[in-house]
């Protein structure tokens, strides 16, 4: 079966000529992924083109209802948080092995805080009555679209949230494998992927906050 | 015999006798329900493709049969309205999302590419299998909805009224949603694997065009089907969260839709049609016994397809409201798709003149297929003009038209690839008496049920009407009796194919003498396709050499299980 490896390395799948093949087989699959995901929050993006295009002074408004500073903190936040993995890939391949638990520990401490905060601004909104599509309720946007900019608010930011949730479960499936030693400068495929996965999920944020919070 | 270089390495070579009638092999290498359902081979996943295709390919076709027969007379025949709404859209969406974007790239393409590249395996075969049950259980979701309450918005499920209808929309497009990342990932990888996982010696310019018909293929998949997901996704929100971006009533846009759905969807047009042009490749080259010709205006002429055939959307949407300098625009571009496609029609053509023409049962597929797809072509681009197509819009001649592009392409295309490498696939051989009848049965079935929709449609008959004026029964009837026929073409398809099965002739390993290396390997081949690590040192339709040359593969692999035979020739050779 594609279990029977090779004897000089363990983590060559029986059907690579050899190591060199494999990774780079993988790195080009994940960036192929990465652009699949480019275009699925393409059409996402089109729709906030297409809508602002139409409705330019709806987007300067309802923009105010969002917190910038919070949206800076997040940005850094992120930004960090790319920096510690990448730093957790640099462990992998000095085969650090301690160094690769902790900074992965400390990815997923930034991207928890990134949550924590996007929890509370979505708390306030919900608060305020601004709810997505047909349950916005809030009156202090005086526009008859403001609920149509909040949908694509809640889906571009819900969507991106969705993918920091599934990157913390990757990082966390990446520290329980690297505490039984799995990764080290012979093979650390799982960590350099889970990295690229990450700044993705970083870039795309580095996009939106300013197409959201910082219109005027 | 001339060597090729490429990056400098030398390798010990030497050519493999292919065994005859192996007693082991892929198909008997390991057994049990298990041994299937979670297997990572890709031969076995592609048959498992094929049986799930062929299942709703008899699943989509008689609908389309009920459909037919509702419409023998224009009265009230078999079922109401709003029965035959359901019936045409479900008819639509099993035909479009669950057998014809599978059938070639997943079946045969799974089955094929790895051993036509001489590679093991497909780069990554755990995601390949993971691709399967994705497909398994979008399929699921998709028969779900067909028992709660099947959906009847046409398989565009256009906005707004696929936000108000009562019908099972969301679960329907789950299982849209979730069969998009089935195609997503076999496209990842099999690019992928056409990039990394070649054998050595095997260029680009010596992959079969097969290979570069599904490379492009891969690339639209890649690139468009997130669009759809993300669309479904919107209208899966937007009917239950009311999210307003579609949905006029909450000041969203019904055609900005249109839009997002036809981004992927034309594309998904090419999808379907360009792997159809791989098989038709391999099958004109290998029963005219030449080289092909045009090897690169084939090849890259699939990539332009991909290119330009992604910029065409809106010209679905002329009637729409969209603006006229688009509709304009979209036209002209509709046009270009038409150069490439007839690029690779006429190196068919040049590739048959003066071959030795073989029409076995492929090869007369393969014709059937020029014939029909240059109809389904040339009407195509008469749809693309703006006057015609404000006429004909919404008419049989679109259904006409897509029929015989998708049908009397890509189908026909598919049954030809089938019969083709069915003995590489099962080790047995079919009737080929019986093979050629049912495919004249096919033909002029086909014909009779489509081409009297392209005369209804010039007259005006619109499309997904359960009723029409008298004036069209002549022709709604000839159209219902040609898809009997079709009907009775594709049941002798399925008692010979399983008679073959059963009880048909043992194949030899190259029964066409082709000379790709999907055929230099036993019938069926072994569990991991070669009994060696082949060497490419000849191009995919080096008809003047013999096969024996194309034999090739490095001595002394430590991975090769067992080498048969004595050596022929040994050489030291650059590759």
């Amino acid at each position: 079966m594609a279990e029977a490896h090779s004897l000089e390395n363990p983590r060559l799948q029986h059907h690579f000529r050899n190591a060199d093949q494999q990774f780079s087989s993988s790195k080009l699959g994940m960036w192929l992924f990465l652009f699949t995901e480019i275009m699925f929050f393409g059409g996402l993006f089109v729709a906030y083109i297409v809508y602002r295009a139409w409705n330019p002074e709806l987007f300067t408004m309802a923009a105010s209802q969002l917190d910038t500073v919070l949206g800076a903190v997040n940005t850094v936040v992120l930004i960090g948080s790319s920096l510690t993995i990448a730093l957790a890939i640099r462990a992998a391949q000095t085969d650090k092995q301690k160094q690769i638990v902790n900074y992965l520990l400390m990815t997923i401490l930034l991207a928890g805080v990134f949550l924590v905060i996007k929890y509370f601004e979505y708390m306030h909104k919900f608060d305020l009555g601004i709810f997505p599509g047909a349950f916005y309720t809030f009156e202090g946007i005086d526009h008859p679209k403001a609920n149509v900019f909040f949908s694509i608010y809640y889906m571009m930011t819900g969507l991106h949230g969705l993918h920091v949730v599934i990157g913390i479960g990757l990082m966390i499936w990446l520290v329980v494998r690297a505490k039984m030693g799995d990764y080290s400068s012979k093979w650390y495929t799982p960590v350099e992927m889970t990295g690229l996965y990450w700044h993705l999920v970083d870039i795309i944020w580095i996009f939106l906050f300013p197409l959201m919070y910082l219109i005027e | 015999m001339s060597a090729a270089t490429t990056n400098g390495k030398t390798l010990k070579v030497r050519y493999f006798d292919i065994e005859e009638n192996p007693t082991e092999h892929y198909l008997n290498a390991e057994s049990g329900l298990k041994s299937w359902l979670f297997t990572v081979d890709h031969k076995r996943i592609g048959l498992m493709y094929l049986a799930s295709i062929a299942f709703f390919f008899f699943v989509g076709g008689v609908l389309a049969l009920v459909l037919r027969t509702e419409l023998f007379t224009p009265a009230e025949n078999l079922m109401t309205a709003e029965t035959y709404n359901r019936i045409f859209t479900v008819h639509g969406a099993v035909m479009v999302f669950l057998f014809i974007i599978p059938s070639i790239p997943a079946a045969l393409g799974n089955f094929l590419l790895p051993m036509m590249l001489g590679a093991k395996d497909v780069a990554f075969p755990r995601l390949n299998l993971a691709s399967f049950w994705i497909y398994s259980i979008g399929a699921l979701f998709t028969l779900v909805s067909l028992g709660v309450n099947p959906v009847d918005t046409g398989w565009t499920f256009y906005t707004p009224y696929s936000v108000q209808t009562g019908s099972a929309v969301i679960l329907m497009t789950i299982g849209v949603f979730i069969m998009g990342f089935s195609s997503i990932l076999t496209g990842m990888n099999f690019i992928v694997t056409i990039h990394k996982m070649r054998a050595p010696g095997m260029t680009w310019g010596r992959m079969p065009l097969f290979l570069w018909a599904m490379y492009a293929t891969s690339i639209i998949q890649v690139l468009a089907t997130p669009v759809l997901a993300i669309t479904l996704a919107l209208l899966i929100m937007e009917r239950t969260l009311g999210i307003g971006i579609f949905d006029p009533a909450l000041g969203g846009d019904p055609v900005l839709y249109q839009h997002f759905f036809w981004f992927y969807s034309h594309p998904a047009v090419y999808i379907m049609i360009v792997p159809a042009f791989g098989v038709i490749s391999e099958l004109i080259a290998t029963f005219s016994r030449k080289t092909i010709f045009g090897y690169w205006a084939i090849a890259m002429s699939s990539l332009a397809i991909a290119f330009i055939g992604s910029l065409v959307w809106g010209h679905h949407m002329f009637v729409s409201g969209q603006s006229e300098l688009s509709t304009v625009i979209f036209s002209f571009l509709t046009f270009f798709v038409g150069i490439p496609t007839g690029i690779k029609i006429f190196n068919w053509l040049a590739t048959m003149h003066k071959g030795s023409i073989d029409m076995k049962t492929p090869m007369l597929y393969a014709c059937i297929f020029l014939f029909l797809f240059t109809i389904g072509g040339v009407t195509g681009i008469m749809l693309g003009a703006i006057s015609v197509n404000v006429q004909l819009h919404d008419t049989y001649y679109v259904v006409a038209h897509f029929h015989y592009v998708m049908m009397g392409g890509t189908v026909m295309a598919f049954l030809g690839g089938l019969h083709y490498w069915w003995p590489k696939m099962t080790g047995k051989m079919y009737s080929e008496f019986w093979g050629r009848i049912s495919a004249i049965i096919i033909f002029i079935g086909f014909n009779l049920t489509f081409l009297p929709q392209f005369i209804m449609g010039s007259q005006g008959m619109p499309r997904r009407y359960y009723s029409y004026i008298e004036q069209f029964q002549t022709m709604h009837q000839l159209s219902t009796i040609g898809s009997y026929i079709l009907g009775v073409g594709f049941v002798i398809i399925a008692v010979y194919l399983a008679h073959s099965l059963m009880k048909g002739q043992k194949a030899p390993a190259n029964p066409w003498g082709a000379r790709t290396l999907d055929w230099m390997t036993s019938s069926p081949p072994a569990q991991h396709n070669f009994n060696y690590q082949p060497v490419c040192n000849n191009g995919a339709y080096d008809f003047h050499k013999p096969i024996a040359d194309f034999t090739l593969g490095i001595a002394e692999d430590e991975h090769a299980h067992e080498q048969k035979g004595d050596t022929i020739k040994q050489q030291e050779q650059n590759v």
